[in-house]
């Protein structure tokens, strides 16, 4: 079992999202600051467009080889004093992870920033188990005091406000002055440092995730602003880098390539502030650093998609460019998906990883305006196989019946199209007519669930296919 | 664990259609291994010496690291004294065994020098870069008893020593270096990129700096 998952429950989620104004307008930040950052990022670089193909060719490459190119890494690993250990699924992994803590006797757990151990549920069944676990990275921080879930797999308390986080932290902190001034936003992040600085310089186990593994060397690479992930690592007797098979690339200079795409794309930053290679455990003569390094490879369900037609999904190097720009994440946010991979690659991922009864209504939430695959650094095609998933959801009955019947419905016109055109002809004018003064109609029959949210403009008069004509025939 | 190994590849395999010992996919990997193509790198990068160094400032500045120019080693112990003044912070410093800090004038100024690494005690550290990437305003620090890791990340104040020929263009010359001095596919345990101090947008997508890590990267480049 993978962390729990209330993906079925999509619409209700997305209706209670769409309602809750405080989550809507603490989500105008997404909309406000990702893209712009991301823009000028890009436009700074003229090689961009040139390293998303280069970026591409060596993750299509690097999957193609992915056995060979495993077995390469997990020897490399041996030869530099590490430890690899295979994880089928999430169950596996959890269970590796507790046992590299219990062989140490490890009370306290320190951890960066990493989606692979919220895939698994790992927090959870480390506390459930003895072993407290203590996000450091700050936005999974505060996530941690909530008992919530990312809401954004960069930014994952990106759903909330300052003065939401200064209550969890008053609820929290209670060791320190209750008079205390906490109305700035870097007294916040001043008083998370010191707690967690605490934390650090005494957990026994680190526990960070990887954005690479590099073949080559046995490294593994992580990328963070905070430097968490370094605290995280550097200070237990025991460093465990948890993490899925797919991101994995051959050397160190493809790595580059990629790093070159993944903080641009991110947080339009040319370079993340710490970008750490860790090979091995410390070395004789060194003077900090871990005794011990441990490697879990997840798979849950990973190496079932290559091959297929969703193979292009593992090149997704977690930038999340896609939902900083998906009008549909911008309205709903994260939580609202129901697990932890949000917006458009997740709506492609989850079904792939928990199955398409529990996540088969995600591949709707798209209105295919591309913008996802025009951003993804990777050239993933999530449209493309958004609507795979709709068919597969289709193929097996699991859209309800209005559904099907309107599309039935739509595909007995679609596939006559002079009655098509004729009966497109008459709504419009009939719609044009009947809402010309108000130029928008509040309420329509049948669509209310869609006009309650929007406003429905009022078609111009003619139909896409009758101006198309026209416009071809003015040539 | 050899189970899940074994089930793991053999699923991979399945999906691609493989059996793994194609000798055509193997020397595929092996040849990609061996080479380690370059792949785009950008203009940016590709300049002389001096604009290899012009670039490295103005993108450190861009991290918001600040900076001073030396003319050689011997203004170093004078500097870092000047900048723990300017901050009023006390006179007093972290550092490793570096050999390239050795037989500086420390004398000459009032710092107390400690070597070793942090156990989160220290103020301010001072550290020796490998290599500047002047394409981004990296700093590239190896572990070691020489530059130990912890001083990189525990102390407020981070310092960096970084020798002027030292400044490479593009991330890719890195590798080379690295290669040279550990052998091919051997790597120190720790390899810091670093650009700029440590900072965070988990608050409102605001950036604060000082995080975790140091709250100020001061870098001293030496260009005799």
């Amino acid at each position: 079992m993978s962390a729990h998952s209330t993906a079925h429950d999509f619409k209700a989620n997305a209706s209670r999202a769409i309602a809750d104004t405080q989550l809507t307008g603490n989500l105008k930040a997404v909309r406000q600051n990702f893209i712009d950052k991301r823009a000028k990022a890009v436009k700074g670089l003229p090689e961009f467009e040139a390293l998303r193909e280069s970026g591409k060719e060596i993750k299509d490459h690097t999957l193609a080889h992915l056995d060979l190119y495993l077995e390469y890494y997990a020897q490399k690993v041996e030869e530099s004093g590490g430890h690899v250990h295979f994880a089928a699924d999430a169950e596996e992994a959890r269970k590796i992870a507790l046992d590299i803590c219990r062989k140490v006797g490890a009370k306290t757990v320190t951890k960066g920033k990493s989606m692979i151990t919220e895939e698994v549920g790992l927090n959870a069944y480390l506390e459930a188990n003895g072993v407290t676990p203590v996000e450091t990275d700050l936005g999974e921080y505060i996530i941690q005091l909530r008992g919530e879930t990312p809401s954004h797999i960069i930014a994952p308390a990106v759903h909330l406000n300052k003065h939401q986080i200064e209550g969890d932290f008053r609820r929290v902190h209670t060791h320190l002055d209750p008079a205390r001034d906490l109305n700035e936003k870097v007294s916040l992040l001043t008083e998370a440092r010191g707690v967690l600085r605490d934390r650090f310089l005494v957990a026994d186990v680190g526990i960070t995730g990887a954005n690479f593994l590099v073949a080559e060397t046995g490294t593994s690479i992580i990328v963070t602003n905070e430097g968490n992930g370094d605290l995280t690592q550097i200070l237990p007797k025991v460093h465990i880098v948890m993490t899925s098979i797919e991101k994995m690339v051959p050397t160190l200079e493809d790595a580059s390539q990629i790093l070159r795409l993944l903080a641009r794309s991110a947080t339009g930053q040319e370079m993340s502030v710490y970008t750490t290679l860790s090979t091995g455990p410390r070395r004789m003569g060194d003077l900090d650093g871990p005794e011990e390094y441990h490697v879990i490879l997840l798979d849950n369900g990973r190496s079932a998609m290559l091959g297929g037609e969703f193979q292009d999904m593992l090149r997704c190097i977690r930038c999340a460019a896609c939902m900083n720009h998906c009008p549909v994440y911008h309205q709903i946010g994260g939580h609202a998906y129901g697990w932890i991979y949000p917006g458009p690659m997740g709506s492609v991922l989850s079904p792939s990883l928990i199955g398409v009864d529990e996540a088969g209504h995600l591949p709707n939430a798209s209105t295919f305006c591309g913008r996802c695959e025009a951003v993804c650094p990777m050239k993933i095609p999530l449209p493309k196989m958004m609507r795979h998933w709709r068919e597969r959801e289709f193929e097996r009955n699991l859209n309800p019946a209005l559904q099907r019947w309107g599309l039935g419905f739509w595909a007995f016109f679609a596939k006559r199209p002079r009655l098509y055109a004729l009966a497109n002809r008459l709504a419009i004018k009939a719609m044009a007519l009947i809402g010309r003064k108000k130029g928008s109609f509040k309420g329509l029959p049948g669509l209310g669930a869609w006009t309650k949210y929007r406003d429905f403009a009022v078609p111009e008069g003619e139909t896409f296919q009758a101006k198309w004509k026209k416009a071809r025939a003015g040539r | 664990m050899s189970e899940s190994r074994a089930t793991m590849l053999a699923s991979i395999r399945r999906s691609l259609g493989v059996k793994g010992d194609e000798r055509i996919r193997k020397a595929m990997v092996e040849d990609r291994l061996e080479r380690a193509p370059k792949g785009v790198i950008p203009d940016r990068a590709q300049l002389d010496a001096a604009g290899k160094l012009a670039l490295m400032l103005e993108k450190l500045e861009a991290a918001q690291a600040s900076v001073a120019r030396l003319a050689s080693y011997a203004d170093v112990p004078g500097a870092i004294a000047q900048y723990l003044r300017d901050n009023n912070l006390p006179a007093s410093i972290r550092r490793g065994e570096d050999s390239r800090l050795d037989g500086l004038p420390w004398a000459e100024t009032a710092l107390e020098v400690s070597k070793g690494p942090s156990a989160g005690h220290d103020l301010s550290a001072v550290s020796h870069a490998d290599l500047g990437v002047a394409e981004t305003g990296t700093l590239v620090l190896a572990s070691g008893a020489d530059n130990p890791t912890t001083l990189n990340f525990l102390p407020d104040y981070h310092i960096v020593v970084l020798s002027a020929a030292d400044v490479a263009g593009d991330l890719e010359s890195l590798w080379p270096k690295l290669r040279r001095k550990h052998g091919k596919g051997a790597m120190p345990r720790t390899v810091n990129l670093i650009t700029g101090p440590s900072r965070s947008g988990d608050i409102e997508q605001t950036i604060l700096l000082g995080a975790h890590g140091p709250r100020s990267l001061h870098v001293l480049v030496v260009e005799g």
